[in-house]
């Protein structure tokens, strides 16, 4: 089939970037969507020009590297899945599709398609860890937890820190992220003890790295590749109530 | 970022010294962070909306009559030796000024965090009332004013004069908020005003319990009809009123003939004596 693509490109950090078409054509159906790239810069190279960059890594939906913004949507509008999952038999010969970089202060764009994403691992680096060595795995069933604690924090666990909550995000907010990272130690036995240090310290990074405040429009919730709950945004609003009231009492 | 720095001064100037770095240290952080502002603009909206509700009930006196609404408004104005309502408004014209005051900050943080706008913008469920909520707010602010002075302050020097005709010593709200809807523009500015509070609503009140975190997979859509409920109740109950004055529906038509009925309530006041 043969498309009309409408990429951002632009030539780095400083460098103030624009839409530029580039046609794709002869792109076989059955080509994932990152395919149908490696296809078009192939050719771009072929003719000496600057290949369209882009991040990616496992191509199979599991480690976040991917990070495209695919008319407009995080990950296209193909629910549950990462942009390396998505295919080009979802479209029609003949269409235009905008493929653009997640977008947010807070993700700087190396070039093109690349954004740095570094802001996350600052989030982390501040409270998403537990300080004690845990040893190896525990026996099952060694250390009891709620049946709906270990749901509830496996499925935060799934997050892959892919960042497209931020880029859907009408400001840019790392909420539920942050809250996926936050409700999956918060949750469990070996996480409880630091739950307020974690909480607090996790939000005030996400703050002073310019992403913006939830407004519960819960367009995260919709792109997310792993379906993460915005239940998660708003167990962090209690946690960090009452670990700042905690806070000031102390 | 400057109105937030006064804000803060005021609220720590009240405070005394030796307790001050602690407790400013705690406010502060709270304040300047994303989920501490939204939690007070979350307890401002309560207040507002629980403020909303009551007047809403008040207001629907009308419909029992002059003597119930005049009543009502007598009770508003001297109750607790007339500091009853000054305690009322002063909480009010806190929580007003703490919800614009967070909200426009909130709203150019969420401005400056996406300075970069996407080529081709796309939307997956976003109401169009959020997206809007700082321009419903904007609206209510200009509506209050209008308001207020309309039936408040009442500088309208007819609205202000008016006396019950059941007790002239003191003044007739009933009659004020007929003659008060009697011009069709001030109906319509009513009408666009409540209907962008409402659709202010038709988000804040779903909001609330998500900001102050009693959201769950179970109640979240409950919680969103209710607040659906809610506007769609209050916007019901609150432009009844100037639509129903406008076209004479309230009462008996009496404004067009204030005298005789003046007289009227007079005797029967007089048979009651
Ligand atoms: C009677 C008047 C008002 C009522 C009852 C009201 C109610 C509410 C409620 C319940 C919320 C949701 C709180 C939450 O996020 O949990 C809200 C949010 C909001 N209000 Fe108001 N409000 C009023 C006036 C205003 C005014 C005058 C402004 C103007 C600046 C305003 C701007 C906003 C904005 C921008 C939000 C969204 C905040 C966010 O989600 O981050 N509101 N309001
Ligand atoms: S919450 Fe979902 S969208 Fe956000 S970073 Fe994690 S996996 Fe990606
Ligand atoms: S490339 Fe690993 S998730 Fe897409």
């Amino acid at each position: 089939m043969n498309l009309t693509l409408k990429v951002w490109r632009q030539e780095g950090p400083s460098e103030s970037g624009h839409i530029k078409t580039h046609e794709a054509e002869g792109i076989p159906e059955e080509a994932s969507f990152l395919e149908m790239l490696d296809i078009v810069n192939e050719r771009i190279i072929i003719d000496g020009g600057e290949p369209i960059l882009f991040d990616h890594d496992c191509r199979e939906g599991i480690c976040g590297s991917c990070s495209l913004t695919i008319n407009g949507v995080p990950h296209s509008k193909d629910t549950g899945i990462t942009t390396c999952q998505v295919h080009m038999r979802r479209y029609r010969d003949g269409d235009t599709i905008w493929i653009e970089p997640f977008r947010a202060r807070a993700f700087p764009i190396l070039k093109d398609l690349v954004v740095d994403r570094s802001a996350f691992d600052r989030i982390i680096a501040s409270g998403g860890y537990i300080s004690v060595r845990t040893g190896a795995a525990p026996d099952a069933n060694a250390t009891p937890v709620e049946f709906e604690d270990a749901t509830d924090s496996f499925n935060s666990a799934a997050c892959i820190g892919c960042g497209a909550c931020v880029a859907a995000c009408k400001n840019a907010s790392a909420m539920l992220f942050v809250g996926a990272k936050a409700n999956h130690l918060n949750l469990l036995p070996q996480g409880a003890p630091e739950k307020d240090q974690r909480t607090l310290a996790m939000v005030r990074t996400m703050d002073g790295e310019g992403f913006g405040n939830c407004t519960n429009q819960y367009e995260c919730e919709a792109v997310c590749p792993k379906e993460i709950s915005s239940d998660v945004i708003a167990k962090l609003n209690r946690d960090y109530a009452a670990a700042s009231a905690r806070e000031a009492v102390d | 970022m400057q109105i937030d720095a006064i804000f803060l001064h005021i609220g720590v100037v009240l405070i005394k010294k030796s307790e001050m770095n602690a407790l400013c240290k705690t406010l502060c952080d709270f304040w300047d962070s994303s989920i501490g502002k939204k939690l007070i603009v979350a307890v401002t909206g309560v207040m507002l909306v629980g403020f909303l509700i009551a007047h809403m009930a008040g207001n629907l006196l009308i419909f029992q009559g002059r003597e119930s609404l005049n009543d009502y408004a007598y009770f508003l104005h001297h109750f607790l030796h007339g500091m009853g309502i000054w305690l009322f408004r002063v909480g009010l014209i806190v929580a007003f000024v703490l919800h614009i005051v967070a909200t426009v900050s909130l709203t150019r943080q969420n401005r400056a965090a996406r300075s970069e706008k996407y080529a081709h913008e796309a939307t997956s469920r976003a109401s169009l009332s959020s997206r809007y909520m700082i321009w419903s707010g904007l609206t209510v602010i200009a509506f209050v004013i209008f308001h207020l002075l309309h039936f408040t302050v009442r500088i309208d020097p007819d609205l202000a004069s008016m006396k019950d005709p059941m007790d002239p010593s003191r003044h007739d709200a009933y009659g004020m908020v007929i003659a008060g809807f009697q011009n069709p523009v001030v109906v319509l500015f009513y009408i666009i005003s409540i209907s962008f509070l409402c659709s202010h609503l038709s988000h804040g009140i779903a909001s609330i319990f998500q900001t102050l975190g009693f959201n769950s997979k179970k109640t979240r859509d409950p919680f969103h009809k209710l607040g659906l409920v809610i506007s769609v109740v209050l916007w019901l109950g609150f432009l009844s009123i100037p639509f129903l004055a406008l076209f004479d529906l309230i009462g008996d038509g009496e404004k067009d003939a204030p005298v005789p009925m003046e007289a009227s309530v007079n005797t029967e006041l007089l048979f009651r004596c």
